[in-house]
């Protein structure tokens, strides 16, 4: 299959970036140190391009909303100009994609979805959506870029003016950006404070120059954006999230609104009872690095499975997710994992591992 | 990307420094390179014996795991200490403070087996082309 190029895939390659293809996409690893760059965007500000993820707009009568029965997200009890995290289920009640769905006004949505599921979560939601609603996947015609650590909002108050210093911990809102109404949201992935940034194909790319001219922003790439989101506690889709697993196996009960209608209902509740493993964090003793599918023993046997892991530059130490035996998940329990060369002991811990960031921070 | 004179190097990227009856180990400029930021290595323990490229040690970087091969038959007489908490000296300087390993060898002839550095770098240069 052709990768397909960012409209940004010219910087890049003038900045010297490792590409490597993900999820369809020729995307940026790094451009010199996946370690520098995520340490930079705890410091800092660090810019991603995230153009590769999909955004598809909804507009429909709140008052005979399908969407609301498409996904977990409760979209009908959402303030307008904030943003909720869900899923979109299967009907047996496993993960199709974790998303993000904004409300743009009281009859217009838009929902944020992972690159590689595209194709399938239009079809799946718009399967459900009935013929009056409105549905329009935009994901090629949008660059996102995501703009994140402590210094981000002294960097877009030059971009976006004042206002920006108002938005509040996952709220957006519509800013002016090089002239263009462009949808802004105080969201991300890395823990931080920091805005994720939805502009035209036109605008994506000098927005991504403007930005990189300000002495405090350092471009990022997906190594860096893997340290960073695991660091925070955050899954991944296709590691922590897939297929496979529900998102009550995942620990995700709290995004989930049993008050509504939504594809896969009834098969959560039916698995309520019924979980064995869960998702928990881990803590390597140690520098070694757990790995996607390293087997996780305890007590001789095998318990669990790594679904992703890195090497914390800030906790100088291993870490990552796994799906553990439901009753060994106390937090400190010791575990052994089987890495892909020779084993490293470790231990439960509940995430986020690294606390006391910039992600709540509010100017008075 | 630099190739050091005076070194001999493995097929696998490791570099062997001689002086005297006894050799200093690393892994290439390429190598650090192509492995990306290092993260763990696994230092040998003094007194082990190594036979010429048998697994000498492990080393670990953001993307993988891997192994380095002991360019030479030897025993490890002393190793980087340094490099315990600050794997990252490979990265940054991978033919002076991110050296890994000190072997006292044996046999200075299974050089001959190894490349030196102009031959080093035309072996890179097929490895790009």
């Amino acid at each position: 299959m052709d990768l397909k190029n960012t409209v940004l895939h010219g910087e890049h390659t003038r900045l010297n970036a490792l590409m490597a293809p993900f999820a369809g996409w020729n995307m940026p690893i790094h451009y010199g140190s996946i370690i520098e760059e995520a340490k930079f965007t705890r410091v800092s500000a660090a810019a991603f391009d995230i153009s590769h993820m999909g955004e598809f707009f909804v507009t429909e009568d709140p008052a005979r909303s399908t969407l609301d029965e498409a996904i977990t997200n409760p979209v009908l009890k959402m303030k307008e100009k904030t943003c909720r995290y869900g899923f979109l289920l299967n009907a047996n009640g496993t993960v199709m994609d974790d998303l993000i769905v904004y409300r743009l006004a009281p009859d217009k949505w838009m929902i944020v979805v992972n690159a590689s599921n595209i194709e399938r979560d239009a079809k799946a939601i718009s399967s459900v959506l009935s013929k009056d609603t409105f549905f329009m996947d935009a994901s090629d015609a949008t660059v996102k870029i995501d703009l994140q650590g402590p210094k981000a909002m002294e960097v877009m108050k030059k971009i976006a003016g004042d206002g920006i210093k108002k938005l509040k911990y996952f709220t957006f809102d519509i800013f002016s950006v090089l002239g263009q109404d462009s949808v802004i949201s105080r969201t991300g992935y890395t823990g931080e404070l920091g805005y994720e940034i939805y502009v035209s194909r036109d605008t994506g790319l000098e927005l991504w120059k403007k930005l990189l001219e300000d002495p405090l922003v350092k471009p990022a790439g997906l190594g860096a954006r893997d340290i960073l989101r695991l660091e925070a506690g955050l899954p991944l889709y296709g590691d922590e999230l897939t297929d496979s697993v529900t998102p009550l196996d995942a620990g995700m009960e709290k995004y989930i609104d049993f008050g509504k209608e939504f594809t896969g209902r009834e098969a959560l509740l039916r698995h309520k009872n019924n979980i064995k493993r869960m998702l928990t964090g881990l803590q390597i003793e140690g520098r070694r690095t757990p790995r996607h599918t390293n087997k996780v023993m305890a007590g001789g046997k095998e318990a669990g499975f790594v679904t992703s892991g890195v090497f914390s530059p800030h906790l100088n130490r291993g870490i990552g997710f796994m799906y553990l035996d439901r009753e060994l998940i106390t937090e400190g329990a010791q575990v052994t994992i089987a890495l892909d060369k020779g084993e490293a002991k470790g231990s439960v811990i509940t995430p986020p591992f690294i606390k006391n960031t910039s992600i709540r921070y509010q100017e008075a | 990307m630099e190739i050091k004179e005076g070194c001999f190097y493995s097929k696998e990227h490791e570099w062997v420094k001689i002086e005297g009856t006894s050799a200093k180990v690393g892994i290439s400029d390429y190598a650090q390179h192509k492995l990306g930021d290092i993260t763990y290595v696994d230092l040998p323990k003094t007194g082990k014996e190594v036979k010429q490229f048998e697994i000498l040690t492990g080393i670990e970087s953001v993307k993988a795991a891997s192994d380095i091969y002991s360019p030479l038959t030897g025993k490890v007489i002393a190793i980087n200490s340094a490099l315990e908490s600050a794997p990252e000296l490979v990265n940054k300087s991978p033919f002076d403070e991110g050296w890994i390993a000190q072997l006292a060898i044996t046999d200075p002839a299974e050089t001959a087996n190894l490349m030196d550095a102009a031959a080093y770098k035309a072996y890179l240069d097929s490895l790009e082309g």
